[in-house]
């Protein structure tokens, strides 16, 4: 290997390891919340990828039936949940408020995907179909079971990433799809040479975690985040709702999930289920920062990626059974580490 | 096995038996129920490992694999006729769960799970990308299995094989669970504290289920490799790992026919799905998974227990398990040789920065009931563990007998004949009060593994349970022996924990806060067993608030306040030190 | 006297264990009601359960509304708080951090003048303003958790154990607060096991029993009963 090879390796270990980081990021967020272990991280990008490729094309999303299937569930489990109370205007109300947003979004697709508006308005338009899926999942699949064991959470993340993948093959067809770059053209900058949608990658990942820090820094809802990952019973004691906190991290999930599709569609084909194992491996980052601490994720996303980028060149038949080995001695390292995990359970 | 139980199981056979024999049922059927034989394997190891057990597997697939993949290669490769290959394939199986069980079992809570998914998706892509193995296409002109120089090459006969193997492993895993390694296994889920304190060694229970049920996957792998005579990494994918997991959980994790039921479901629903639904919604659709996906978290939201507890209830209750009497544990002597039985020697534990324990220092004599007293958040109950070996300490040293203690396991400080109660009670909710009780006992019985499967530890068992049953009439809950350990008041389930550490024939006994939710009358009661304890040569140490009961009842009282010893010396002494007073009544004296 | 909080056969089980069993009490308005017991004889179990922490049997009303149905995050909003057993601040964040979620419930606009009181109550707390919840000692903890509380602007404070491993100095410190709040109108629930402490604070007192509520009164009443000085005020530590 000469140097050249090396970096060149380098840059493309970066470039994958700044979405992993923000698929860490976004599992450290869900897990600190409300303990759920996201498996389906990676489905949100698949959607979100696949659902930015059909734009191109000018047909209609398949997530948007996703989308109101979702809603059409949270809205009948509110209304047993309220008319079981006896409350049939609460019911209702509850129906229409569950519906109407997601039947309102999936119609303004509907209607604008054939008109092929360019690439800003497309964004725009897989945002609004994706970051409600997230709520929505959030309400249907995991508030039921909100006083449940991490392990119970973490079979039922594992029930709806099976249910999503399937889903996608169903939405989206088996073929793969590859979106055009956000910014096209390319640089020399010194050694490298460098695709501006890579510059993007690295710029948005950065703005991205900078927005996070602030957002949980500085914002009132920011810090009831935070106070309800420190201490459930504590936030609930001064007011935070669980369910609230829940949705408006499912939320953030999915957005980050769309903004690293809108980043890496570009980069690499996606099929309907390769959204599982670029999940995953912000999901290796995630557990060496102990689902808990957001620098370490960052920095051990990179850690990934150059793995990746490097044992793809030696072994590249290898490649992903080398990244998803690696996963065990952290774990074992991790749960040599935290003490009790099993009195907590 | 109880005799209903056992009655049961032959019923069962005979039905599963008669099956193929009847001619009106379609070959397409039976294929179908060889599948579901297959898949129950699988299922009843997982029930096992995650009902029983408490750990969570989505990588079962990658164990079929193992034993698949093995016969494939020896009868394909290297000419071996496929009843030779069992016993290979199941070793490799078995060294496989080894290797991969000793770093994967000690991963705590959802790192086990997680775990299970990283090795899963590993091993797919392992051998999807070993040339010398197929890759991606697999092995394949696998031979038949032969019975008496027929090829068992349709379902019919190869359905007699397959239900043969499992009727086998119902009775082999019912047989387990029945035995001291089941109990062992059983107790880790209500928590590995309880079972290390009576000297269980939680990594090696662990492991052992978790080398269980590989095997059981192994063994699936094999039928498996002549039931469809080729192999393909597709029997490691992940979702194939899912599904024996939804199994378990439809069926309902810990039961043993629950697995078969799970195993049924999942099967024969795929089977439909696959078939029916494309038709109905147009070819390319991958049904199954949407809806297994579903009906797995349907399952958890509203039946977490699973279906199998529904269909129990219909067929009857478990009969409560009859003790032989007669029968008896050799009890040990106390060691009378002079000096201390404890030393507590300058004990210093620091959480961060904070002095939990400040070197405390005391003595437990033998034949001596010692309070350990103070106020809430005082340090008592970290002393406790300290003692116990559950928290290392920070510095100083603690001799049982001489002996330095610190630094060793609970399990190997149980073994020096101390054992303890907890301030939380840690009993198995689900098992009845004997078995709970029973578990104690865990270091005076031999029988392994082998001996329980094979029933050849009837008459150490019968010795286990009527020590058990001896104990718990000893603290007066003969009445409640059978009831599940979950139901009693929180005061009973105290006493059945100071009965499960009496069945390890303690030396020295530590309870924690014994008397806390017992009546005035139950009180007494107890007060009245600790005496006899003593007075039979045992050394009591114990933490209580009630300060009648150990004013009344200790020889010598150590008082701790905010990590530190404040105060020691007889009752009366005690009563009249103005430390103590202080620190109790926030008056100056 | 209006009374505030209503709780009618409260009952609470943990499996098939019952926990509480048909316990009944009330809080006048501006009044200090004291419940006191052995560990393990339900007094947290009941506190959750009438802040909604925990599934129950029977009827809370909370000035003069059902709230039975009504989930936790909501009783802060009509005016409950509850400062639990083990504070369950937010370790890792400041302690103004802390305060300011105290009155999440109540919007920015009031966080300024709710921080200007509470620090007039603990000055300690504007002292260690920029200082992690996490790294206060057990005294400041306390202070922290009940102006936390406060700052949610209660109608009712419930407490559980606040002298809970506490020394008797800051104790006596805590209680003379609990009886300064109750003359700015806020009424107190306060479960103890530091009989004495409480007793003397409180108007009414109510002892526990294994789940259930045996004996009620003046607290007047109950200090000067034989019977429960020697169960709970402390008879085998004489002072001689």
């Amino acid at each position: 290997m000469d140097s050249t090879i090396a970096l060149f390796l380098i840059q493309d270990g970066v470039i994958n390891g700044a979405i992993y980081a923000l698929l860490a990021v976004a599992l450290v967020l869900v897990f600190a919340v409300t303990r759920v272990i996201l498996v389906p991280q990676g489905d949100f990008v698949t959607f979100g990828g696949l659902s930015l490729a059909a734009l191109e094309a000018g047909r209609t999303p398949g997530a948007i039936w996703l989308l109101v299937m979702l809603a059409a569930a949270a809205a009948v489990m509110d209304a047993f949940v309220a008319a079981r109370e006896g409350d049939v205007g609460k019911a209702v109300r509850l129906l229409l408020r569950n519906l109407l947003p997601a039947l309102l979004i999936a119609a303004a697709v509907h209607l604008l995907a054939p008109l092929r508006l360019g690439m800003a308005v497309n964004v725009l338009l897989v945002i609004a179909i994706t970051v409600p899926i997230g709520p929505y999942l959030y309400r249907v699949a995991f508030q039921p079971l909100a006083d449940a064991s991490v392990l119970v959470l973490l079979i039922a993340a594992v029930g709806v990433h099976l249910a999503l993948t399937a889903l996608g093959l169903v939405l989206f067809g088996a073929e793969g799809y590859r979106t055009a770059p956000v910014i096209s053209g390319s640089f020399e900058i010194g050694p490298f040479f460098v695709s501006a949608q890579s510059l993007l990658v690295l710029a948005a990942t950065l703005i991205l975690l900078a927005a996070l820090a602030l957002f949980f820094g500085r914002t009132l809802i920011g810090k009831a985040l935070r106070a309800s990952a420190i201490n459930r019973r504590g936030a609930r004691l001064v007011g935070i709702p669980t369910m609230l906190s829940g949705r408006i991290a499912f939320a953030m999930a999915a957005a980050i999930g769309v903004v690293s599709a809108v980043l890496i569609a570009p980069l690499t084909t996606l099929y309907y289920d390769s959204g599982f194992i670029i999940g995953l491996k912000g999901f290796v980052a995630a557990i060496i920062g102990g689902l808990a601490a957001y620098p370490p994720a960052v920095a051990a996303a990179m850690a990934v990626g150059l793995l990746e980028s490097f044992s793809s060149f030696w072994a590249s038949a290898f490649k992903e059974a080398i990244v998803f080995a690696a996963i065990v001695p952290v774990l074992l390292w991790r749960s040599l580490t935290t003490q009790h995990a099993d009195e907590e359970e | 096995m109880s005799r209903p139980a056992l009655l049961r199981f032959v019923v069962f056979a005979i039905i599963v038996m008669a099956v193929p024999l009847m001619p009106f049922v379609p070959s397409f059927w039976v294929t179908l129920l060889d599948f579901v034989g297959l898949a129950s394997l699988v299922a009843l190891g997982l029930v096992l490992l995650t009902g029983v057990g408490g750990m969570t597997s989505f990588g079962q697939a990658a164990f079929v694999g193992f034993g698949a993949y093995a016969t494939a290669v020896l009868t394909t490769g290297w000419g071996w006729s496929p009843w030779a290959t069992l016993p290979v394939s199941l070793i490799v199986t078995v060294g496989a769960a080894v290797l991969i069980g000793l770093v994967t079992v000690r991963l705590s809570g959802h790192y086990l799970p997680l775990g299970t998914i990283a090795w899963g998706i590993s091993f797919y892509y392992l051998f999807g990308n070993m040339k010398s193995l197929g890759a991606y296409d697999g092995i394949s002109s696998i031979p038949p299995l032969q019975v008496l120089g027929h090829n068992l090459l349709d379902s019919r006969s190869f359905y007699f094989v397959v239900w043969g193997f499992v009727l086998a492993s119902i009775l082999a895993t019912a047989n387990l669970l029945d035995s001291r390694i089941g109990r062992s296994i059983r107790a880790l889920r209500s928590g590995s504290a309880a079972a290390e304190s009576v000297g269980i060694d939680v990594w090696r229970a662990k492991l052992l289920v978790f080398v269980y049920a590989a095997f059981l996957a192994g063994l699936s792998g094999w039928l498996y490799a002549h039931f469809q005579r080729a192999v393909t990494p597709g029997v490691f994918n992940l979702t194939v790992g899912i599904e024996y997991l939804l199994m378990a959980v439809l069926g309902g994790a810990g039961h043993i026919y629950g697995a078969i039921l799970g195993a049924g479901i999942v099967v024969v629903l795929k089977n439909f799905l696959q078939d029916v639904l494309p038709v109905l919604f147009g070819a390319g659709g991958n049904y199954d998974g949407i809806v297994f996906g579903i009906l797995l978290i349907a399952m958890l939201q509203g039946a977490r227990e699973g279906l199998w507890p529904v269909v129990a209830r219909r067929i009857g209750r478990e009969e409560p398990r009859s003790v032989v009497t007669d029968s008896r544990l050799p009890a040990r002597e106390m060691t009378a040789t002079g000096g201390e039985l404890l030393a507590v020697k300058s004990v210093r534990k620091e959480f961060g920065g904070l002095v939990a324990v400040n070197d405390v220092t005391f003595e437990v004599g033998r034949g001596e009931i010692v309070g350990l007293i103070g106020p809430n958040g005082a340090g008592k109950s970290t002393t406790f563990n300290l003692v116990t070996g559950v928290l290392p300490l920070t510095g100083g040293e603690i001799l049982f007998k001489g002996e330095r203690i610190d630094g060793l396991s609970p399990a190997r400080i149980a073994e020096r004949r101390i054992a303890r109660t907890f301030q939380h009670v840690k009993l198995a909710p689900t098992m009845s009060v004997i078995e709970n009780v029973a578990i104690g006992a865990h270091l005076r019985g031999r029988a392994g593994m082998l001996a329980g499967i094979l029933r050849l530890d009837r008459s150490e068992e019968n010795q286990i349970f009527a020590e058990a049953a001896r104990q718990i009439e000893r603290v007066g809950l003969a009445s409640v022996m059978h009831q599940p350990a979950g139901s009693l008041a929180l005061g009973q389930q105290r006493l059945a924990e100071i009965a499960r550490a009496l069945c390890l024939d303690p030396e020295l006994l530590l309870l924690d806060e014994p008397a806390a939710g017992l009546r005035h009358m139950e009180k007494q009661a107890l007060a009245g067993l600790i005496r006899r304890l003593r007075d039979e040569g045992m050394s009591v140490l114990l933490v209580e608030h009630d300060m009648d009961f150990v004013m009344q009842l200790t020889d010598h009282i150590v008082v701790l306040n905010f990590g530190a010893r404040i105060a020691t010396g007889a009752p009366a002494v005690i009563q009249r030190d103005p430390a103590v007073i202080e620190a109790y009544l926030g008056t100056a004296a | 006297m209006t009374i505030l909080l209503e709780v009618e056969n409260l009952s609470v089980s943990y499996g098939r264990v019952e926990a509480v069993r048909d316990v009944s009490l009330e809080v006048g308005t501006g009044r200090i009601a004291s419940v006191i017991g052995a560990n393990g004889a339900g007094k947290t179990t009941l506190l959750a359960a009438i802040m909604g922490l925990l599934p129950c049997r029977g009827r809370i009303m909370f000035d003069g509304q059902d709230i039975g149905r009504v989930p936790a995050e909501e009783r802060v909003a009509l005016g409950m708080s509850l400062v639990p057993e083990q504070r369950d601040l937010f370790g890792s964040m400041t302690v103004l951090e802390n305060l300011e979620l105290g009155s999440f419930r109540r919007g920015r606009a009031e966080i300024s003048e709710r921080l200007e009181s509470v620090f007039a109550l603990f000055p300690r707390l504007r002292e260690r303003r920029g200082q992690d919840a996490g790294t206060l000692s057990g005294g400041e903890r306390q202070m922290l958790a009940m102006g936390r509380a406060l700052m949610a602007r209660p109608r009712l404070l419930m407490l559980d154990e606040p002298s809970l491993g506490l020394a008797p100095l800051i104790v006596r410190d805590i209680m003379r607060t609990i009886d300064e709040l109750r003359g700015s109108g806020v009424s107190v629930l306060l479960v103890e096991q530091n009989a004495r402490a409480a007793l003397q604070i409180a108007d009414t007192g109510l002892v526990m029993e294994l789940g259930e509520a045996t004996v009620r009164g003046p607290a007047a009443d109950l200090i000067a009963d034989p019977r429960i000085s020697e169960l709970y005020l402390g008879r085998a530590v004489e002072v001689r």
